[in-house]
């Protein structure tokens, strides 16, 4: 074996061995795709089956796939509930200022309450808090924490 | 909360500028305090303390020349020279000082004064000498009421920092802001009001709802602010005063970001609706809303240019956060930022010249100013995080908040006021007893 090939060696073992802490790194970020949050911390259920809660990409509010799923389950349980109504809370995460923040979270209520509606529930039975990046759930500070945070939340109302 | 101040002008005012030596170029980065000797105000024979507070002050002459240290120390322009250094006594100094003396320490100017409490009045006078001309520069003499005399301190930095810089000063001011308690996920948030260097804290709210974004009115009796008042986030106006507080307008939907218009007389803020923000103003005194923009983008934090005409404001019409300019009708609306990144917070200079803004790029955020056309731009502080800039009523300091990183269970997160100096130089942190964020500086208390 030559000083090259022994090289190469090294090099392969230094490559295989990146693709492995790559590997790993997925993994610990597996409870988000792009940057919203897909795991099930800090989620709370209105009903057996029914989330809480939808997560947003930063900045955005797009309701995801998972997000509508969600979304259409408390419909359903709004249907069969009729004399509930709920308040929706919209936050954001601390990375962006408070002002612009108070105005983002308020559009992810808004478009949480939006498909509800188009799922048959009335306007009256849903109002829209927004706090902004006030009322984190998770308080550190890494993308993670920032993506549980990015959220609207179906309450019921008092 | 009573500060009735009555400051008369008793003595002569003149001014010797021909033969003036000293002066400070504040323009430039100042790298090179001036030394100036503040000399205790000499405490007249029959002089009373003062009682304050549960405290006795037995020499306000010399507190009064601590307090003008500070803030000269804290201004980045002066250095105030150690008081163990002096020679010449306080009461002769007054009179007369030997230059010799002050040159010999370094001094290139100096301050001296007299003051005496009696009959529940408190009576000082200074001067401000030029050691390096051998002259006289200014002269002063005030009364108020003894427990004003941190207001007198401030007062003489004013007059003595506008006779050498040619700009007005900043010192007799207050600065408003959100007091902060308690874990991140339960942050309790108080409107709190302070002496522009830190004295005198006093809290407006009690800490039951949450409360962001207070902003003085040019005339200082007024606050404006958003309050979460009975879970309903709405634009709040306060007299400090005399306490009372109102809702501003009767908006079926959140208000916030709200700020005073230039005369003091109009409200602008934004009112979120259907997922949606636009601006609006309302009169105060006729109670006529007005809505300015009209677009299905966020628009928000908006602000005055100081004569009225103008009103820079934030809007993501453009796919994300940057900053615009429009006549104050909402007409002619133009992007002025452009860089990479987003823009926020947009804030115009009471000079009227510049824009103050916060930056955020890759992960990073930073106070900035620009010319009003967007041109210009400099940055002035990078940070983890940080937004909101204030100006200082002579538009020469900025104040902002600046919050900390914190692990997975919250530790490590804090959120400071700091100021730093439109030259990017003399960043400093704003001590205060609790953490704070949002501040806003109040205009000059005296005109």
């Amino acid at each position: 074996m030559n000083l090259t090939a022994s090289l190469k060696k090294v090099l392969l073992v230094v490559f295989a061995s990146l693709l492995l802490s790559a590997c790993a790194t997925t993994k610990k970020t597996g409870q988000m795709q792009g940057d919203v949050y897909t795991g099930s911390d800090t989620i709370e259920y209105l009903a057996s089956g029914v989330q809480d809660r939808v997560f947003f990409a930063t900045n955005k509010s797009v309701l995801t796939t998972a997000a509508r799923d969600v979304l259409r389950k408390q419909a359903a349980w709004m249907r069969k509930n009729k004399n509930i109504s709920v308040a929706i809370e919209g936050h954001a995460d601390e990375r962006g200022t408070r002002e612009y923040n108070l105005a983002l979270g308020e559009r992810r209520a808004n478009a949480a309450k939006d498909y509800l509606m188009t799922y048959g529930i009335s306007g009256g039975r849903l109002s829209v808090i927004s706090y902004g990046k006030e009322r984190p759930v998770d308080s550190g500070s890494s993308p993670l924490a920032w993506s549980k945070n990015r959220r609207s939340v179906t309450v019921k109302a008092k | 909360m009573k500060k009735i101040i009555t400051i008369i002008f008793l003595l002569f005012f003149y001014q010797n500028s021909v033969f003036a030596v000293v002066e400070i170029d504040i323009t430039r980065g100042n790298l090179d305090p001036l030394p100036i000797a503040v000399s205790p105000l000499h405490v007249e024979s029959g002089s009373k303390d003062i009682k304050q507070g549960g405290k006795t002050i037995k020499n306000v002459g010399e507190e009064i020349s601590k307090v003008i240290e500070v803030n000269f120390k804290r201004s980045g322009l002066f250095n105030p020279l150690k008081k163990d250094s002096f020679v010449q006594s306080s009461d002769i100094a007054h009179v007369k000082p030997r230059f010799e003396d002050w040159k010999l320490i370094k001094a290139q100017a100096l301050v001296t004064g007299k003051v005496k409490v009696s009959e529940g009045k408190l009576r000082a006078e200074f001067r401000l000498w030029d050691v390096v001309a051998a002259k006289e520069m200014i002269a002063l003499a005030f009364s108020t009421t003894p427990e004003n005399w941190r207001r007198v301190a401030h007062i003489i930095s004013d007059k003595i920092y506008q006779r050498l810089t040619g700009e007005q000063g900043y010192f007799d001011t207050r600065i408003i802001y959100v007091s902060e308690t308690g874990p991140k996920t339960q942050r309790i948030k108080k409107l709190a009001i302070m002496d522009q260097d830190g004295a005198n804290v006093k809290y407006l709210t009690l800490g039951n709802e949450l409360v962001l974004t207070p902003r003085f009115s040019p005339t200082n009796q007024l606050v404006t602010y958003l309050s979460y008042f009975r879970n309903l986030p709405r634009v709040y106006l306060l007299d400090i005063e005399t306490g009372i507080q109102e809702v501003v307008g009767d908006f079926p939907g959140m208000t916030f970001a709200p700020r005073f218009s230039p005369d003091g007389k109009k409200i602008i803020m934004s009112f979120a609706k259907d997922g949606n923000s636009d601006i609006y103003t309302m009169d105060l005194e006729k109670r006529v809303v007005e809505k300015i923009t009209e677009h299905s983008s966020i628009d928000t934090s908006p602000s005055y240019s100081p004569d009225g005409k103008y009103i820079t404001f934030n809007s993501d019409r453009s796919g994300l956060q940057q900053i615009y300019v429009m006549r104050s009708d909402g007409s002619n609306v133009k992007r002025i930022t452009f860089g990479k990144g987003l823009y926020g917070t947009p804030v115009w200079s009471p000079r009227g010249d510049l824009i103050a803004f916060t930056r955020v790029h890759k992960g990073k955020f930073y106070i900035g100013v620009m010319r009003t056309d967007g041109s210009g731009e400099r940055l002035l502080t990078e940070n983890y995080y940080q937004e909101a800039p204030s100006w200082s009523p002579n538009g020469r300091v900025l104040i902002f908040y600046r919050e900390t990183k914190s692990n997975s269970e919250g530790k490590g997160f804090s959120a400071k006021l700091w100021s730093i100096d439109l030259t990017g130089y003399n960043e400093r942190l704003i001590k205060t007893e609790t953490d704070g964020s949002d501040p806003s500086w109040s205009s000059l208390l005296s005109k």
